[in-house]
């Protein structure tokens, strides 16, 4: 009695703290997870902008139907109302009177600001070129609106910071406000504070942005759709909840009324599931611990856990003769621990496909299925009450017994259909593979229809190249910028890029700040200096003192700083260019803004950066990042499903010791994931990376019926009615339990779900019929069974 | 205030015959041929003790095609199409959209719209009024909207015929341009 203490205390102590664990774990529902743990620079650069960056807090918004008029209306009574949210950082809708503080800022920093600020501009020959300049533009159909201004600013500094800000094209607008190109629907962008990958906060910025434009749009006959990542976790999030729950009620809900029809007793089904339970909680103790987070989709899939893991006891509850049986331990536990150990080597491959989201289902999956098994081995038989028996299924079993028998007169079935598999699969081989990334995206069309739609109609889509700067501080970073940028302006100039936009350009270096300070001239100076430059011209100096006022303020400004644009447009624009990344350095990122044709001289770019002498830049082309990001992991998806494949195979060949074995073991998960496979080409369905996996989980799910079929025909086994029974309980189970996943709108747990419960079912109906079992099994009185060869 | 009191009771005096009224002009306007005319323009800014005078070409393709080019003191090209304005100088290219800004709006129009003779479309943003004969005519057009009215107090149009020789804009701090247009051979 003392021995059995000290692993039921280690159980309890285990799941106590695993408990903890839980209770402070973060759940997540982002869908970033699903993007690899880039390998390059540029990669990791875009993951980390997709998640945390400027780009993940964008929310853009449609109102379409109604009229034009009330369609204005209400975007600028929805931006006027979340202008006033905290949830929100920034709303535009194009209405023209939004800049007066950005304004300001321009006008009053325009000699940090303005690129044109050196010492001889405000020399006496470059006062009057520069004045010269300015009343030529006063003679011009744009003169209208610097009139104004040319007291305080003669020399046009406001224009030159202007001009290096805007915008290259204006989104087109209807009735002073924003809209798609056809005019047929308001559009606004929003930027929440929250970053796109708390999903909570988004979903309370979208829902706060949903509650009020019903209060607004009340009556009218307008139509609201809201788009982008932070709104796209929400939804994922929500659809995700939606599943999990489902799932995991479906799949609780078979695997219990199958075991009660079998069973018939409460206790049994409690203490059957206790290894589930415990491997599930230990899983996501496992996952939070080793990622700090947990994703919605791991939970999804632990749904799976409770088919599989349920196996281990019902091999314990099934096979053995009694309570506290150790025959059942000599006799099954070996094949089990197999078996367990080739799950482990497929769920590997999820583990190291380099999306963490994926590699938490792998950690998930390898530390439940490890703790159910421990636990059924090491605790459960501890906790059986003397004398539990769960009913004999030996007469299931007999039946299955003859049913096996049956089919496996029609073996030759199994290599007839791998082989037209094979056929089906070479016909389709042109449309087997999904090159998109986005398959894995859970977001419905019409949604990412919606969001293409809004951001072609602002112009976003231009933010394809760009170049990265790194540097320790924000003042480095910012430095390295303005070197990379002298370079561009040598290409713009030549007209080999139609320009580009650079935080430096909102925020200068300080060092820039300063030298542009120190080519400011005194008042006296400057005086002086004006009454030589403007002899003999129509404007007089003395109408200048505005001027000499100004400039002398700007000498001894304090610097332009990150906060001294809070709040203002140019914190927002500044924000996505320049962010401190997880590593703490500061990046600063320059979009590169091509010409009509929509062309980047790239190769002159990537020259003009190695001038530029700046160690830390590169050139980031986005689509092409996107696409090598994909195929990078699809190929490696590839590379650790064959690596997965070889560790089973030397499994099963260090354990079986027998190359017929280890054929025979092979033969029906080969066959049934060809079968699969062509199962999926002939529905239609493109094999993601997903899929890729789900095989092999196959193969490895499979492995574990097939070894009871190889131990049952190499080892007489005097039930082998029960041992079938068990076998086909447990499939049955693992079945119902990827079969409820396959359900799931989700398609990274459909893919899986799918896949695997078709698999797992044939690989068993395979193995039964291609080894032979029929006869083994119905033969098998031999008492004497000996010790199984396999496992040690 | 007075004065321009007296200057309408003038124009009023001098009514146009019953024959030659504004439909009437404008008809002729939106009758003549495509044209181009060199410009010269002068603005009067209070800050300046001497006009800032340009000149160039412009040319009108009807029915809403304008393009003003100025070759001095700096090549400049002003092109009016439909909604559209595009501006280009030292090398640079923008443009703007009438609808979004109705203070360049003001301004294009009341040229465009004078050339292209399209009456209805000015009667939509000015109030129009009518002076002297078919033979030198003068067109005064204001701003409907009053939030116009602090930039553009008005726009003259003078002419003969079916042809105008000079645009004048007052603006309401006083500042003006005269732009005087005479035709270019085809």
């Amino acid at each position: 009695m003392a021995a059995r203490a000290p692993a039921i205390v280690l159980w309890l102590l285990l799941l106590a703290l695993c408990g903890v664990q839980i209770a402070n774990s973060r759940f997540v529902a982002d869908l970033s997870s699903f993007l690899p743990a880039a390998p390059t620079e540029q990669q990791r650069l875009l993951v980390d902008q997709l998640r945390d960056g400027a780009i993940s807090r964008v929310m853009l918004v449609g109102i379409s139907g109604g009229d034009a008029g009330a369609r204005a209306d209400t975007s600028r009574a929805l931006a006027a109302r979340l202008r006033q949210d905290p949830r929100f950082a920034s709303v535009a809708n194009g209405a023209p009177g939004d800049f007066g503080r950005e304004r300001d800022i321009v006008l009053a920093q325009r000699y940090v600001l303005s690129p044109n600020v050196t010492p001889q501009r405000f020399e006496v020959e470059g006062l009057r070129a520069a004045i010269a300049e300015t009343l030529d533009l006063l003679a011009s159909p744009a003169g209208l609106v610097l009139k104004s201004l040319v007291a305080r600013d003669p020399t046009g500094e406001t224009l030159a910071v202007a001009e290096a800000l805007r915008r290259a094209e204006n989104p087109n607008a209807v009735e002073g406000v924003w809209a798609t190109p056809d005019g047929s629907e308001a559009v606004l962008v929003m930027r929440t504070r929250a970053a796109g990958s708390d999903t909570e906060a988004q979903a309370a910025a979208w829902a706060a942005l949903e509650a009020t434009y019903r209060e607004l749009a009340a009556g009218k006959a307008l139509t609201l759709v809201v788009t982008g990542p932070g709104v796209f976790s929400a939804k994922a999030r929500a659809m995700i909840e939606h599943d999990v729950q489902r799932l995991a009620l479906v799949s609780l809900a078979i695997v219990v009324t199958v075991m009660l029809l079998v069973y018939r007793s409460a206790l049994a089904i409690a203490l059957g599931l206790l290894p589930v339970l415990s491997g599930g909680i230990v899983g996501i103790a496992a996952v939070s611990l080793g990622f700090g987070v947990v994703h919605g989709i791991t939970l999804g899939f632990g749904t799976t856990l409770i088919g599989e893991a349920v196996d281990y006891s019902i091999y314990l509850f099934v096979q053995s003769e009694h309570a506290g049986d150790e025959n059942w331990v000599k006799r099954f536990w070996p094949t089990i621990r197999l078996g367990v150990l080739t799950s482990i080597a497929g769920f590997s491959a999820l583990v190291f496909s380099g999306l963490p989201g994926l590699a938490q289902l792998g950690v998930y999956s390898i530390t439940g299925l490890v703790v159910a098994a421990a636990v059924t081995r090491f605790v459960l038989p501890q906790l059986l009450p003397a004398g539990f028996r769960v009913r004999d299924v030996s007469g299931l079993g007999r039946v299955l017994v003859r049913v096996a028998a049956t089919a496996a007169r029609a073996r030759w079935i199994v290599p007839a259909l791998a082989a037209a598999a094979i056929v089906v699969l070479a016909t389709h081989r042109a449309t087997l593979w999904e090159p998109q990334i986005s398959a894995l995206n859970p977001i419905v069309d019409s949604d990412r229809q919606a969001d293409v739609r809004l951001r072609a109609s602002l112009g976003a889509s231009d933010a394809r190249h760009m170049i990265a700067v790194h540097g320790a501080t924000v003042e480095e970073s910012l430095a390295a910028a303005e070197k990379v940028t002298a370079t561009l302006d040598g290409l713009v100039g030549a007209g080999r890029l139609a320009g580009y936009e650079s935080p430096s350009r909102y925020l200068p270096s300080q060092a820039t700040q300063q030298a542009r300070r120190e080519s400011l001239p005194g008042a006296a100076v400057l005086r002086e200096r004006l009454r030589q430059a403007l002899a003999g011209s129509p404007l007089r100096a003395e109408r200048l003192e505005p001027f000499i006022t100004d400039v002398e303020a700007a000498r001894s400004s304090p610097p332009l700083t990150r906060e001294s644009l809070a709040g203002t447009a140019f914190e927002q624009a500044i924000e996505g260019m320049l962010f401190r990344d997880p590593q703490g350095r500061w990046t600063a990122m320059i979009g590169l803004r091509p010409d009509a044709r929509s062309r980047i001289d790239l190769p002159a770019v990537a020259g003009a950066i190695a001038s530029a002498g700046v160690g830390s830049a590169v050139l980031i082309d986005l689509k092409a990042e996107i696409d090598n990001l994909y195929s990078g992991y699809f190929e490696r998806a590839l590379a650790m499903s064959a690596a997965g494949l070889g560790v089973i195979v030397l499994l099963l060949a260090g354990a079986l010791r027998s190359p017929a074995r280890v054929l025979r073991v092979m033969a029906p998960l080969v066959a049934g994931v060809l079968v699969v496979a062509a199962w999926h080409a002939l529905a239609g369905t493109r094999l993601s990376l997903l899929h890729l996996i789900a095989l092999l989980l196959v193969i490895a799910i499979g492995s574990n019926y097939a070894l009871f079929f190889d131990r049952a025909a190499t080892v007489q086994d005097h039930n082998a009615a029960r041992t079938l029974a068990s076998l086909a309980l447990a499939n049955f189970t693992t079945v119902a339990s990827f079969g409820a996943l396959s359900l799931s709108s989700i398609p990274v747990l459909h893919a899986i779900g799918s896949t695997v419960a078709v698999g797992a079912f044939i690989t068993l109906a395979f193995a039964a019929m291609l080894s032979g079992a029929g006869i083994q099994f119905a033969h098998g009185h031999n008492q004497n069974a000996h010790d199984p060869p396999d496992g040690r | 205030m007075k004065r321009l009191l007296l200057l309408a009771a003038f124009a009023a005096a001098q009514a146009p015959a019953a024959d030659w009224n504004i439909p009437t002009l404008f008809a002729e306007l939106a009758r003549a041929r495509p044209e181009r005319a060199a410009f010269v323009e002068k603005k009067y800014i209070s800050i300046l003790d001497r006009p800032v005078e340009s000149s160039g070409e412009l040319a009108f393709t009807p029915p809403d095609r304008m393009e003003k080019v100025t070759l001095k003191p700096k090549p400049e090209r002003v092109t009016v199409d439909r909604e559209t304005v595009t501006l280009e100088r030292n090398g640079k290219r923008q443009s703007l959209r009438l609808r979004e800004n109705p203070a360049v709006a003001v301004l294009v129009e009341s040229v465009r719209g004078t050339l292209a003779g399209d009456l209805a479309a000015l009667s939509r943003t000015y109030s129009i009024a009518l002076a002297g004969d078919r033979a030198a005519w003068r067109i005064t057009l204001r701003p409907l909207d009053p939030s116009l009215g602090t930039l553009v107090e008005r726009v003259e149009v003078a002419g003969a015929q079916a042809r105008v020789g000079i645009v004048e804009i007052f603006q309401a701090d006083g500042d003006r341009s005269v732009m005087a247009l005479s035709p270019l051979a085809r």
